[in-house]
């Protein structure tokens, strides 16, 4: 049965539910992967999947209902009522947003899921042979994924929002072995659907075997207290990990001593500190018109001038928190309920260059790319894919990757340099309560970070 | 899936049908109140041909659309790697116990009721504690035929709990947490409570520790989240194949401390990671990886066996809607006979890890580890005296594991892949804010 018929059926039966609200998500999707393990394509597969979820809220409750199958959807539309009628002891509480009839399409030229395997192929081919032109290589990865999803939103307030979107991921990695010593470096992009940017990184690639290869002469950090700088990649990542993840509020409304610790007004860091997420910026891998709530996409200050001054919603938290909803509820797919994501999250640039930002470092770390983060909200770590000392106000040798940890409560008053050269970065993506990856960006100018705790032997 | 068998052996010359189905309900409590109540039914259909000698693959969550399956999964055996190995044909699989009828029966209200019960006890010890809970029950059926005659069907119960609690004082936060999940209906949350306020004991007061080498105690969560990524890499028949393993070509020799024996395990009964098959239709077994110190084998799925000239070990596991590769089914670590009590005692100066927050994000492959102690005690004189914060522990297994580790005397599960006691280390590189 075609999506629109069944999204018709779902508009009738949620008109006369008796629940507070009702929402329903219905999603087609195609994708295809590639995936290299050293010189072999291992793996190269298409997939199709369809299917849907019904949320309810009832008294405060929800109830959830995902499925793959497209029949008997009044049972399901019962079900997810029951069960939110099971939980729900209090009042229903959702910021109120106008009920919007919509139609978002992909706006790609061409439809990367479609664009035949052959062509692919062919590229990360040329990408795996500049890799293994480098001595000392032992292996390499690149896995390449691609897909297309076409969603229906729609709930018991009229809003019925039909939305499109391509999503293209890139990872590659090489390994390097000396007597049994194991050194692996890689990079990670993203975008939005379009193909064109993936056909670029000959220079990326070769860098990185290069990388790789002179990592395994490389000295190991001493771990401990460093000034730090980092690139708009990793400082991207830092940002995400050290306050994206405690600005969703998901997090906080429920908790009295988290909402008194994150009032807005609170300073985080200096004067020059803006913080922005933003899923209205076209075509970066976070953006969207909607989200899973039929909320529209919105431009929030997460810090404007070192200070606290926003936070992302869903529309339960804004209104349980009496703020205004800002659109980031998200989902990875049907198969899990919305929930407060991050879109495109940045720190904004400032004024001072990289010279002068590592002009007076006598010694310090140059930390570059990202290899990973994680966060418990009040502390942080993230790690990088590339890292050099800097000494005497010149960046030196190559150090072996390091893992670098912060407190959200001084580290980021610890910037004390923020650079002019705002970059974003599309790779990799998100994880939280089990839903990952989702497609995200952030981005940073470079910025200098003084007593930064860095792991090391 | 027959009929997708029969479609697709008219343009291939060996197929294998293989579908998952799952149903799982979850009660989930957020702020210390029941918040969600979610029910997940989910099905999907995968495809894999040889065909001139290429594999091909695709998956499908709509089966009844097969020939879109067929066709896609034909195009891509025109790039697909060389098939090495042969389906395998019928074959009888260990009894491996891994459904209980138990568990389907448990109502919502049961699963609610251990829920509250779960918070009633944390909260009750720390006031002023928010607490998540949740409380799942499931059932899987697997279902595989290949063309040579192999076929395989089982279903796999499922009952999991887990609790979170966050307690905040000024900008410090503690978070504490333990789950436990079996193939059958647990109603009693006694072991997780024990060990949530266990957790909230030792972390009542706060520590600070010197930037230095120091003995470290690994707790079982704390193995878990430190030192098994890179062993779980290392140990990879692929890993190995690639030359990619610091642990490759060590078959027999000695790497670590002669106390030290790990096994992969897919046979034990009522667990979660157990089952009678593997996802290609090779029968589960328990296989030796360390013996007394000495690197002992390695896992496999059918093909990179194929290319090492080994047998499959039953680690055939399907991961994103891609083709089978080896992956670990459960690691068990074998007990010693140190207390935790005794491995404390000993240590002047040192830590308790209990959680590494990022420890896998840095060179696994290598067998480094490097992670802020995000939950972790400090000893002084024998005695926990405290919480650490803002520090960072690193290392590298096969140093950290070679020589003069304790192992404890009493092993548990954590979360469904590692059965582990504690684990002493004798010396640990610590970095802390000063």
């Amino acid at each position: 049965m075609p999506l629109q018929n069944v999204a018709r059926e779902l508009a009738e039966l949620l008109k006369g539910s008796q629940a507070d609200y009702v929402e329903a998500h219905l999603e087609e999707s195609q994708t295809s992967h590639l995936l290299y393990r050293g010189r072999e394509l291992e793996s190269v597969g298409r997939s199709e999947a369809a299917g849907g979820n019904v949320r309810a809220m009832v008294k405060g409750g929800w109830g959830f209902v995902c499925f793959d199958r497209f029949d008997d959807l009044r049972g399901r539309v019962e079900m997810a009522i029951r069960q939110a009628r099971l939980v729900g002891l209090e009042t229903s509480q959702l910021a109120s947003v106008p009920p919007v009839v919509d139609r978002v399409e992909a706006g790609l030229e061409r439809d990367p899921v479609t664009i035949p395997l052959a062509e692919k192929k062919q590229l990360l081919d040329e990408y795996n042979e500049i890799i293994w032109q480098q001595p000392e290589i032992q292996t390499s990865s690149i896995g390449y994924g691609d897909s297309r999803k076409r969603s229906i939103y729609l709930n018991s307030q009229g809003s019925f929002i039909e939305q499109e979107r391509a999503d293209i991921s890139l990872r590659i990695a090489a390994v390097a072995v000396r007597d049994g010593d194991v050194q692996q470096a890689g990079l990670s992009v993203g975008t939005r659907g379009d193909l064109a940017p993936m056909r670029k990184l000959h220079q990326e690639v070769e860098h990185l075997s290069r990388h790789v290869v002179a990592l395994l002469s490389a000295p190991q950090a001493k771990g401990g207290e460093y000034t730090v700088v980092l690139d708009p990649v990793l400082a991207g990542v830092f940002v995400h990990e050290a306050f994206g993840h405690l600005s969703e509020s998901d997090f906080v409304y429920e908790n009295e001593h988290l909402r008194e610790l994150m009032k807005l007004g609170k300073r985080f860091g200096g004067r020059e500190l803006n913080i922005m997420d933003t899923a209205a910026l076209p075509g970066l891998r976070g953006s969207y018109r909607y989200d899973d709530e039929g909320v529209p996409a919105a431009r929030t200050y997460l810090i404007r001038e070192g200070e606290l001054v926003g936070r992302l919603h869903s529309r339960e938290t804004a209104a349980k928190m009496k703020e205004k909803p800002t659109g980031n509820a998200r989902a990875i797919s049907y198969r899990y309920p919305p929930i407060v994501r991050m879109s495109n999250t940045y720190i904004e640039p400032g004024k001072v260059s990289f010279a002068d930002m590592i002009g007076d470092i006598k010694e310090g770390i140059y930390a570059k790319n990202w290899y990973g983060g994680t966060t418990s909200m009040e502390m942080f770590t993230f790690s990088a894919g590339e890292a050099y000392l800097i000494r005497n106000g010149k960046i030196a040798e190559a150090l072996r990757p390091v893992v670098l940890t912060g407190n959200v409560f001084d580290t980021l008053k610890n910037i004390d340099a923020i650079g002019d050269d705002l970059d974003m970065n599309e790779g990799g993506g998100c994880g939280k309560a089990g839903q990952m990856p989702l497609p995200v960006s952030n981005g940073s100018p470079h910025i200098r970070i003084r007593r930064c705790l860095v792991g090391g032997r | 899936m027959e009929a997708i068998l029969e479609q697709a052996k008219k343009s291939a010359e060996a197929a294998e049908v293989f579908s998952v189905s799952s149903e799982e309900t979850q009660v989930h409590f957020e702020a210390n109140r029941l918040k969600h109540l979610q029910t997940k039914q989910q099905t999907s259909l995968a495809l894999r041909v040889i065909r001139q000698g290429r594999l091909g693959y695709a998956i499908t969550t709509s089966p009844d659309d097969y020939k879109s399956l067929v066709d896609n999964a034909v195009e891509t055996s025109r790039f697909g790697m060389e098939a090495k190995f042969e389906l395998p044909l019928a074959s009888t699989y260990p009894p491996i116990e891994v459904l209980s009828p138990d568990v389907e029966s448990v109502s919502i209200e049961a699963m609610v009721e251990l829920g509250e019960k779960l918070i009633a006890a944390v909260a009750g010890h720390t006031p002023g504690i928010i607490c998540e809970a949740e409380v799942s029950r499931g059932e899987v059926s697997v279902r595989l035929v290949n063309s040579r005659g192999g076929q395989a069907a089982y279903r796999k119960s499922y009952f999991r709990f887990g609790i979170e609690g966050n307690l905040t004082k000024g900008t410090d936060m503690l978070f504490v947490g333990d789950s436990h999940s079996s193939c059958r209906a647990v109603l009693e949350p006694g072991i997780v409570i024990d060990n949530v306020v266990q957790q909230l004991e030792m972390a009542r007061s706060q520590a600070t520790v010197a930037t230095k080498s120091l003995p470290v105690v690994f707790t079982p969560h704390g193995v878990a989240s430190a030192l098994v990524m890179p062993l779980m890499a290392a140990f990879n028949g692929k890993t190995v194949l690639e030359g990619a393993s610091p642990l490759g070509q060590k078959l027999g020799e000695e790497v670590f401390d002669r106390k030290f024996q790990l096994w992969d395990d897919a046979t034990v009964s009522l667990r979660p990671s157990s089952r009678p098959c593997d996802d290609e239709g090779m029968p589960s077994q328990r296989t030796p990886l360390i013996e007394a110190g000495k690197v002992a084998g390695f896992f496999y799925d059918l093909q990179t066996a194929a290319l090492a000239g080994t047998r499959s070990t039953g680690n055939g596991s399907r991961g994103h809607g891609g083709l089978p590769a080896p992956s670990a089914s459960a690691f068990v670590i074998a007990p010693g006979d140190t207390t935790f009590n005794d491995m404390v005692g000993d240590i002047r100066e040192g830590l308790v890890v209990e959680q590494l927050m990022g420890a896998g994000q840095g060179n696994i492959l290598g067998g480094d580890f490097s992670g802020n102690v995000l939950l972790g005690y400090k000893v002084e004189n024998g005695k926990i005296v405290g919480r650490v914060k803002d520090t960072m522990v690193s290392g590298n297994v096969y140093q950290a594991l070679k020589e003069s580790i304790a192992l404890g005397r009493d092993v548990r599960w954590v979360d469904a892949f590692l059965h582990t006691p504690h684990i002493y280390c004798p010396s640990i590189s610590v970095a802390s804010k000063g």
